[in-house]
């Protein structure tokens, strides 16, 4: 594929014409998106409207049928697998939260932890006192400090999130792709995440994906309107709650 | 390294190490109760006693590399027995060599069986396995290399799951069938035997044997202590990522094929050595070592002891084959369905072995004390809260016994240390 040239400067995601089709059914149909480095952005959309698969092709999971997928403008993500995606600076959490159950919360921000992925440099591996103490940050930040020696199975469902939220930060990344990070959150969490993230959002780029609007409107920020692979509207949460179409598919159902 | 995993290492030491000292002193008083009794004294131990325990040690170390890649990594392979079976070659071909003009052909080149077939000259690899060295270091070559080919090409194309432990299962059958064949020229249905003497010792002469047992005793807790040191580090922790939530682990950005390929290797070589200390013990080295059954067999060793602890699977192999010894003497048929039997057994009721079972007893018997939370919590976490009550995490921890009572490669270890 080659490198388009209109690609603006100062883009940090960009994707553009992206289909993918499992058996015929296409789960993204032309999907165009930009991000710029430090943006937040809220995904919305209604169940099966493509949100998840983005994430997929834009972290390697999933290859698109055609279209472009550019990250900082000049790295092809289509080229990558997922680890190198992820070492490239994109970080995800999964819409089923997913940490590591059998390792503590502290093992699994020190797996996290951004570096030493090599398998020999992981076999000698040694945590410095400054990565502990980032370590400790993080968790102070999850607000899970008093369960750092727990087994993360044994966390409940809202702070599975936060600790997944937690890795995700541990990995340093660029750009966060985050799915539905309030499901099973009390109002107070997801209160608190969405402080969190707008907090993240002053050094980060943030793709958050969410059907809870009382969260979505707590993020302010700008929200894109995914409809059946494609994008439907785009503009503040405001503005897409009124746009007509919006209404039909999504809202006013 | 963080200070929760220094904890956990120690909680672990106390089991590992009573097995460490187990080993030694094994190694030294076997040996001196050998040697130094004559037969009819109480602690005489007859070579018998000293080889069929030193084939123990050997399974031992075999169960430990399965584990390994299975416990710890997730990877279930049915065909560790080929590697084993590969030392057990590499090792038999030197022997084979130092027979000599000792044969009964007395051919002072070609073995026995390439003179039957009327072989000529020794085949190109063959050569240089009359040297000690040399065949050492095949034992661990031609296992690490077979380990690594086959695994750079599974795990790069990401098979998993049962597929790979088919696939693991047909490349055992599929080499059994091949050293079968005569013109492979590895002694075809007969194998290697007849050996005469390693290093210039006699293999008969209880000295001989009494040091190769000595030597496995020593090649096991060897092999222990590297596979701690790995489960230990931070790749360990990558293991049971791996193990736990693959695509997970890759998303973190970590490239689950080469440690995966790592474990895979290192356990091939480590399989490698137990078959090579087995072979001059048992004094015989036969295609049947490819069988996927012998390969099923350290499945349930595993499985039996406890996966994901490397202590239990040394228990799990020494329970089954004391357990097979005599039941092969006592019930020759029916061992087969025994050790089906014993799978599924194993497989219903102990999911986390025997070594599991001891952490579920302890677990029923706290779970009954009203300090139940703070005991549960994993060993690690004792240290993070500075063996304070915390009367919080008491409560939340409580209403989910279920969870806690989980046995995990961490509390496993509590429960096993608690015995
Ligand atoms: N691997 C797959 N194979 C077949 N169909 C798939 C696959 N993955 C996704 N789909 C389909 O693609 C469509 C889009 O799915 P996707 O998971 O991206 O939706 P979503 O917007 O994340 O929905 P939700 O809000 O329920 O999470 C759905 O109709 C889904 O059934
Ligand atoms: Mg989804």
């Amino acid at each position: 594929m080659s490198k388009p040239k209109h690609i603006p400067q100062n883009t940090l995601l960009y994707v553009d014409g992206v289909t993918k089709s499992f058996d015929g059914f296409k789960a993204l149909n032309s999907l165009s998106l930009i991000m710029e480095p430090g943006e937040m952005r809220a995904i919305i959309g209604p169940n099966g409207a493509g949100k998840t698969t983005m994430m997929d092709v834009i972290t390697g999971k999933l290859r698109p049928d055609e279209g472009i997928v550019m990250f900082e403008q000049d790295i092809d993500l289509t080229q990558h697998d997922e680890a190198e995606i992820a070492n490239l600076g994109i970080g995800r959490k999964f819409q089923k939260p997913s940490v590591i159950e059998n390792l503590t919360v502290f093992e699994n921000l020190e797996l996290a932890l951004s570096g030493g992925r090599g398998v020999f440099q992981s076999l000698l591996h040694k945590l410095s006192n400054q990565s502990f103490g980032r370590i400790e940050e993080v968790l102070e930040l999850i607000r899970l400090q008093d369960k750092r020696s727990w087994l993360a199975g044994s966390l409940s469902h809202g702070q599975k999130q936060w600790l997944e939220i937690g890795m995700l930060i541990m990995q340093e990344p660029r750009l966060l792709l985050i799915d539905e990070p309030a499901a099973g959150m009390t109002d107070e969490e997801t209160a608190l995440t969405a402080e969190l993230f707008k907090q993240l959002a002053q050094d980060h780029s943030l793709v958050v994906v969410e059907h809870d609007m009382d969260f979505v409107k707590a993020l302010d920020c700008p929200v894109t309107v995914l409809h059946e692979g494609s994008v439907l509207a785009q503009g503040t949460l405001e503005q897409v709650q009124q746009n007509q179409q919006v209404i039909e598919v999504y809202l006013g159902r | 390294m963080s200070r929760s995993i220094i904890v956990s290492f120690l909680m672990r030491d106390k089991v590992g190490n009573a097995l460490l000292a187990v080993l030694l002193a094994l190694a030294i008083i076997v040996p001196f109760c050998s040697l130094v009794f004559e037969p009819g004294d109480t602690f005489y131990l007859s070579s018998y006693w000293v080889t069929l325990l030193g084939k123990y040690l050997c399974y031992a170390l075999l169960a430990v590399a399965v584990d390994l890649v299975w416990g710890y990594c997730g990877i279930l392979s049915l065909g560790h027995g080929a590697f084993f079976a590969l030392g057990g070659y590499a090792m038999g071909m030197y022997l084979m060599r130092q027979i000599g003009e000792r044969g009964v052909y007395a051919n002072p080149l070609l073995p026995d069986f390439m003179v039957f077939l009327n072989w000529t000259e020794l085949p190109w690899y063959w050569q240089g396995f009359d040297m000690f060295g040399f065949a050492m270091l095949m034992v661990l070559l031609v296992p690490g290399a077979l380990a690594f080919l086959f695994g750079f090409l599974a795990f790069r194309s990401r098979v998993t799951g049962v597929y790979l432990s088919i696939i693991t299962q047909a490349l055992t059958y599929a080499l059994m069938l091949a050293f079968f064949r005569n013109d492979m020229g590895f002694g075809g249905n007969n194998g290697l035997t007849d050996f005469k003497d390693i290093l210039g010792f006699n293999l008969q002469h209880p000295g001989t044997r009494a040091a190769l047992f000595s030597l496995s005793a020593l090649a096991l807790a060897g092999g222990y202590l590297l596979c701690r040191f790995i489960v230990n580090s931070k790749l360990g922790r990558v293991l049971i990522a791996i193990r736990d939530s693959e695509s997970r682990t890759r998303f973190i950005g970590y490239r689950v094929e080469r440690f995966k390929l790592f474990v895979f290797v290192v356990s091939a070589m480590l399989a490698g050595v137990a078959g090579a200390l087995y072979v001059p013990q048992v004094g015989i080295i036969n295609p049947g070592e490819f069988a996927p059954l012998n390969s099923i067999e350290s499945i349930v060793w595993v499985a039996v002891g406890g996966r994901g602890t490397l202590f239990g699977a040394i228990f799990g192999a020494w329970m089954v084959n004391f357990g097979k010894t005599w039941f092969t003497g006592a019930f020759p048929e029916l061992w087969l369905f025994f050790l089906g039997g014993l799978f599924v057994v194993t497989t219903l009721w102990l999911p986390k072995g025997v070594v599991g079972l001891s952490a579920q007893l302890s677990k029923m018997r706290r779970s009954k004390a009203a300090s139940v939370a703070v005991s549960e919590k994993s060993p690690v976490q004792a240290q993070a809260v500075e063996a304070e009550p915390q009367p919080q995490q008491a409560s939340q921890v409580a209403p989910e016994p279920e969870q806690q009572a989980e046995p995990t490669p961490k509390n496993l270890d509590q429960g096993a240390a608690n015995v």
